[in-house]
């Protein structure tokens, strides 16, 4: 008798199990492959930033410890990249936050034309980087052709060489142009989903457009803007392309990847430095996604 | 759900003077152009000849179809247009095809039959996409270099399946989330298998939203330039490497570097316009649903 329950109770739980990883099996490829592509590698840099490693010298890598980081704080070009990668970031996010919020508020609205407008705004965001730095570069910036250039002198302004002279603002500019429109739509996503019932009680109430906007709109905006820092900060933190083609190897734009290529595999062969750097950049993203992750799970709280 | 298909709502919080709203949509034709108009200068710049585009800048011109014609000639020694298309058609094709084929029954698990901390593994996925491409690009250029795959298709096939696969499995989720339970559970009832109840029920319903988001992964490896430039600065090389490649040293390239930029773009950006809606929702509403 007492044996037969036993036997019952772990077949119900062998059954379990099995429906268990029954559940869990379609995860498993996509899982391991992500883990042996993303998680493994980041190990490996991890290990070579602890070594004095270059690939440029037959000498046996030597384990140094945590010399490298220390390195750091003395390290002025470090230090300048690491500058350029906070002003770039903060001022590409912000940037295109405000006017991705200003282009919702606008398109959120019926006039002729919305369609058409819509499409032409989001369309910067489909444009490959590389073509956008280029772009921008030579057709806009430009001291002879770039069009910038050719409203500044009509209206009596000399000629500026935009991306020589002002290499970050260059940059960020086209950051701005290029993520705007995602910025757009998500928080396009934020004011449909408003309650229209609220807005019109306080139509009713005699609340001003501005006094809605802050009182109302904004609360239930935030964790869309919130979703769009996080998302656009951890791609942004990241530029590359448009490093490579507005300013190349002039100084004034390296952030801290453009600078971190160009030390290891770019040439400078400084694999174990440059990896110490590597971690510093995901030690930033790592607290940019914390704080980002408890938005993100809030907003399924909410939702499920 | 739709974002752009709603019902009219009251009104909207900009403009409830009729006066302030036409200036606002007047305003608004304005920066949408304003937006664009670096775009439209890059196509008229692309039909000029060299010795007008670079010159100051003017829209009247005799349009020709030569710089086209010249970026899109084999050089020998160079990377063609060509060449590079079809590594790029290649890659982008087979890294995406693998991004759905491990992303749909994941996605698809956590979604229709959710287990204990599927939000776990889910946050698993969306975290890779938070480490910076930096934190591991050395050791997969070292890796690359002992399995002798610099330089070729197969290196770009792999990590731009890696690239994509968090947002496609985030994306996907999303879209199976909003298949109704009932009707899988009405299927089950009926004796329908696992498979069948995927290919009769569910995929119907989730079609467009894995169109949408194959269209994404294609979007983004046909844009990529990192990955591209470190690891296949020449051999397999791709269509963003080839643009970069045709801003010469010497001599005017302008009006043909805008031909190339215009050959690499229009793909994805005539996809894009004809797919928005539904891509749209899946960026901006697959991370809130």
């Amino acid at each position: 008798m007492a044996t037969a329950v036993i036997s019952h109770e772990e077949e119900v739980r062998r059954l379990q199990r099995r429906e268990g990883w029954k559940r869990r099996l379609p995860i498993l490829p996509a899982l391991l492959f992500t883990i042996a592509v993303t998680q493994i590698p980041f190990l490996f840099t991890l290990f070579y930033s602890l070594t004095d490693w270059r690939i440029d010298t037959v000498d046996p890598r030597q384990f140094v410890g945590v010399e490298n980081y220390v390195s750091l704080s003395g390290d002025k070009f470090f230090l300048d990249a690491a500058w350029i990668s906070v002003q770039m970031t903060v001022m590409a996010v912000m940037g295109s936050l405000i006017v991705g919020t200003g282009l919702a508020l606008l398109l959120d609205r019926k006039f002729f034309g919305q369609g058409f407008i819509r499409t032409l705004l989001i369309t910067p965001f489909l444009v490959m980087p590389v073509v956008a730095g280029f772009m921008w570069k030579t057709q806009m910036f430009n001291a002879t052709f770039g069009v910038i250039n050719w409203v500044l002198n009509t209206i009596g302004i000399d000629s500026i060489e935009f991306a020589t002279k002002y290499p970050l603002a260059s940059v960020v500019v086209v950051l701005i142009w290029q993520w705007s429109p995602f910025m757009m739509l998500i928080v396009l996503a934020g004011l449909q989903g408003q309650d229209a019932s609220v807005l019109e009680a306080a139509r009713v109430d005699g609340a001003t457009a501005w006094g809605t906007f802050r009182q109302i709109t904004f609360p239930q905006l935030r964790p869309f803007l919130e979703l769009g820092t996080l998302l656009g900060a951890i791609y942004l933190i990241q530029v590359y392309d448009h490093i490579e083609v507005i300013v190349g190897g002039q100084p004034g734009a390296k952030n801290l990847p453009f600078y971190i290529a160009q030390r290891s595999i770019g040439g400078g062969n400084r694999f174990g430095l440059a990896s110490s750097y590597s971690i510093i950049v995901v030690i930033a993203s790592i607290i940019i996604a914390n704080i980002g992750l408890r938005v993100l799970s809030g907003l399924l709280e909410d939702n499920s | 759900m739709a974002i752009f298909t709603r019902a009219p709502k009251a009104e909207p919080i900009l403009g409830q003077n009729r006066l302030v709203a036409n200036l606002l949509g007047l305003l608004t034709w304005f920066i949408g152009l304003l937006f664009f108009f670096p775009l439209f200068w890059l196509v008229l710049n692309g039909f000029k000849e060299e010795s007008v585009a670079n010159a100051s800048p003017t829209l009247i011109f005799d349009p020709t179809l030569d710089r086209f014609r010249e970026v899109t000639e084999a050089n020998a020694g160079l990377l063609s247009f060509a060449e590079a298309f079809g590594n790029s058609f290649w890659i982008v094709l087979i890294s995406t095809i693998f991004v759905m084929i491990l992303a749909v029954p994941a996605a698809y698990a956590l979604a229709i039959r959710p287990m204990r901390k599927w939000r776990d593994v889910l946050f698993f996925f969306i975290s890779t996409k938070f480490l910076p491409i930096v934190g591991i690009i050395m050791p997969i250029w070292i890796i690359a270099r002992d399995l002798n795959l610099l330089g070729t298709r197969t290196v770009l096939v792999v990590l731009y399946t890696a690239m994509n696969l968090p947002l496609a499995v985030w994306m996907l989720r999303s879209f199976f989330a909003e298949v109704p339970k009932e009707l899988i559970e009405a299927a089950q009832i009926d004796g329908c298998s696992l498979l069948g109840q995927l290919r009769q029920v569910i995929l119907p319903i989730v079609a467009p939203g894995l169109a949408a988001t194959a269209l994404l992964c294609v979007i983004f490896a046909w844009n990529e330039f990192f990955f591209a430039i470190q690891l296949n600065p020449t051999g397999a090389s791709t269509i963003p490497v080839w643009v970069n490649s045709q801003q010469k040293f010497q001599g005017q390239f302008l009006a043909g570097l805008s031909a190339a930029s215009v050959l690499a773009t229009l793909p994805v950006v005539v996809a894009g316009w004809a797919a928005q809606k539904r891509m749209i929702r899946g960026l901006a509403m697959g991370a809130i649903k």
